[in-house]
């Protein structure tokens, strides 16, 4: 059964990576990508790692995704277009591929593991606790600096992010929400009793 | 007899089957008399009678719209994308429906009993976002696209805001399984002891989350009458309508259960000494139901601005305080341990 259901993510994943790279419609290749996290987040469970098949989905299918698809579909690209301007470029990425793919082939081949780094690694998957235990035990008291750090680090990359894209304009009129609330309806109109027939 | 049903992969299956459709069923059913009460509750309120000509006091009313809506024509406007715009509807009702699959009735009265369950209903709830999206950009026309991105951005506020205030319960509970939240929230005074009292001001923030989230009024702006038509839902007729509709009906329900489950002690009994179950959560469910109805009968909608403004600038820094704040308070066992019940329930 298990053998059975990876099987089916495997292939969930592999289609919808290849559609995502051919679909035309960048909308398509979109929706495809989410089948393939979807999948991988299937993947995840089969592991006996659900805290981190649920992050997956909230984070990359729930977040992420939604923001890819938020901007495919307002800029409207000519992905036709792009393709024909790529497809000159072609043989040159061709040939680079294909030299990455050799050294990659070279490194794997002279890689030589130490047998007692299998023994250091650390079982993400326990038995005998659940695995968002003993991922909270890993992150917060094993590694609790170094994820900090990658915290830290994050933090300067969306003040940069912000700084670089916050521009204060101070010819257009802004709305004061605060000024609009406390706003006091006695002083700012005021109610005529208007006879028939004879107006104001 | 037994072993068929516990050891064979087809006796494992029926079971399964069987229970779902134990959930399913009365949930769908109740859809229709939950879509009859808040049209009765907005009328009482409009001074109106509502629904009352199809059955005794309108009962079957739900019954009657549900079969004119599929003996309609299905239309599909000119260019739209006929696969996206079909998926868009089935993946908006599958999306409401599975979450229930991790919600309890009662100790053990749930399908799937896993360990990260309120992630789980976390991670499908922020899914149910695409079918919103993928109708309006299907649907190639202008209304419905303005409703969909309207969507997107509105779901991806709230949702920030409901995850901070779901950590800040857990932190409390100690544990993501449904079970073991409500059974940390068993105390001995009775409805004192359930999370609304001590995340009272989260009770708030997330009824008002769960109304943005599931667009409801007062911010239901996708779909907003006056500005939008009916957002994404203008190009839709007949059965895939009738989807989206239910989709967002049960998603609604779900987030009665939600509120039911995380503040209100799920199938625990108000009062000490009486015994807990299924009823109490339904009772409670209503209850709960019967104000989100109310919110809609005497709220004016949001103006867009204001609905951002109060997602990022209010809601998302008040529960960040707070998460900071429960987690102090469970850690140093402030208030006599009323924020750190893990020894109890997890």
């Amino acid at each position: 059964m298990i053998a059975f259901s990876f099987y089916l993510f495997a292939i969930c994943v592999l289609v919808g990576g290849f559609f995502t790279v051919i679909s035309r419609q960048p909308v398509h290749s979109v929706l495809w990508l989410i089948l393939a996290f979807l999948s991988s987040a299937g993947l995840f469970v089969l592991l006996g790692a659900e805290f981190v098949a649920m992050l997956m989905i909230i984070v990359y299918v729930g977040a992420v995704m939604v923001l890819f698809l938020f901007v495919v579909m307002m800029l409207d690209v000519d992905f036709a277009e792009l393709k024909a301007e790529m497809a000159k470029y072609m043989p040159l990425a061709l040939v680079i591929a294909l030299v990455l793919l050799m050294q990659f082939f070279l490194a794997f081949g002279a890689w030589d593991a130490n047998a007692a780094a299998e023994g250091l690694r650390q079982n993400v998957t326990p038995t005998d606790i659940p695995n968002t235990n003993a991922l909270g035990m890993l992150l917060y008291d094993k590694y609790f600096l170094l994820f900090q750090l990658a915290g830290l680090i994050l933090l300067v990359a969306m003040i940069g992010a912000i700084v670089l894209t916050m521009r204060h304009r101070t010819d257009i009129k802004r709305q004061d929400i605060l000024t609009q609330i406390y706003r006091d309806p006695a002083k700012s109109m005021e109610l005529k009793d208007v006879k028939p027939g004879q107006g104001l | 007899m037994a072993s068929f049903f516990s050891d064979t992969y087809l006796g494992i299956a029926l079971v399964i089957i069987g229970q779902i459709l134990l959930v399913l069923l009365p949930l769908l059913v109740a859809q229709a008399f939950i879509m009859l009460a808040e049209r009765k509750i907005w009328a009482a309120v409009q001074l109106r009678r509502g629904p009352n000509v199809v059955g005794a006091f309108g009962l079957l009313q739900s019954f009657a719209d549900f079969a004119k809506y599929i003996v309609k024509e299905v239309v599909f406007p000119a260019g739209a994308d006929r696969f996206v715009f079909i998926l868009a509807p089935i993946i908006s009702t599958v999306m409401a429906l599975i979450a229930w699959a991790v919600i309890p009735f009662g100790d053990d009265l749930v399908v799937a009993n896993i360990n990260v369950a309120i992630l789980y209903v976390f991670a499908i709830s922020s899914l149910e976002v695409y079918g919103v999206i993928m109708g309006g950009w299907a649907s190639n026309s202008k209304y419905p696209f303005l409703g969909s991105l309207r969507s997107a951005a509105q779901m991806i506020s709230y949702e920030v805001s409901i995850g901070l205030i779901i950590i800040g319960v857990i932190i409390s509970s100690g544990s993501m399984n449904f079970g073991a939240i409500v059974a940390s929230q068993k105390g001995d005074f009775g409805l004192f002891s359930w999370y609304w009292l001590p995340h009272f001001p989260m009770l708030f923030l997330f009824f008002i989350s769960a109304l943005a989230e599931t667009n409801r009024p007062p911010f239901d702006l996708p779909e907003a009458e006056s500005e939008l038509v009916a957002g994404y839902q203008v190009e839709y007729s007949s059965t895939p309508f009738v989807l989206f509709f239910l989709g967002e009906l049960v998603a609604m329900t779900l987030m009665c259960a939600l509120v039911t489950l995380l503040f209100f002690g799920g199938w625990l009994s108000p009062v000490p000494g009486l015994p807990d179950g299924l009823l109490w959560m339904i009772g409670k469910m209503i209850i709960v139901f019967f104000l989100f109805s109310m919110v809609k009968a005497i709220t004016p909608r949001y103006r867009y601005d204001q609905l951002m403004r109060l997602g990022w600038k209010v809601f998302l820094p008040m529960s960040l305080v707070w998460v900071v704040f429960v987690a102090f308070a469970a850690k140093f066992d402030w208030l006599w341990g009323t924020y750190a019940r893990w020894a109890v329930g997890g």
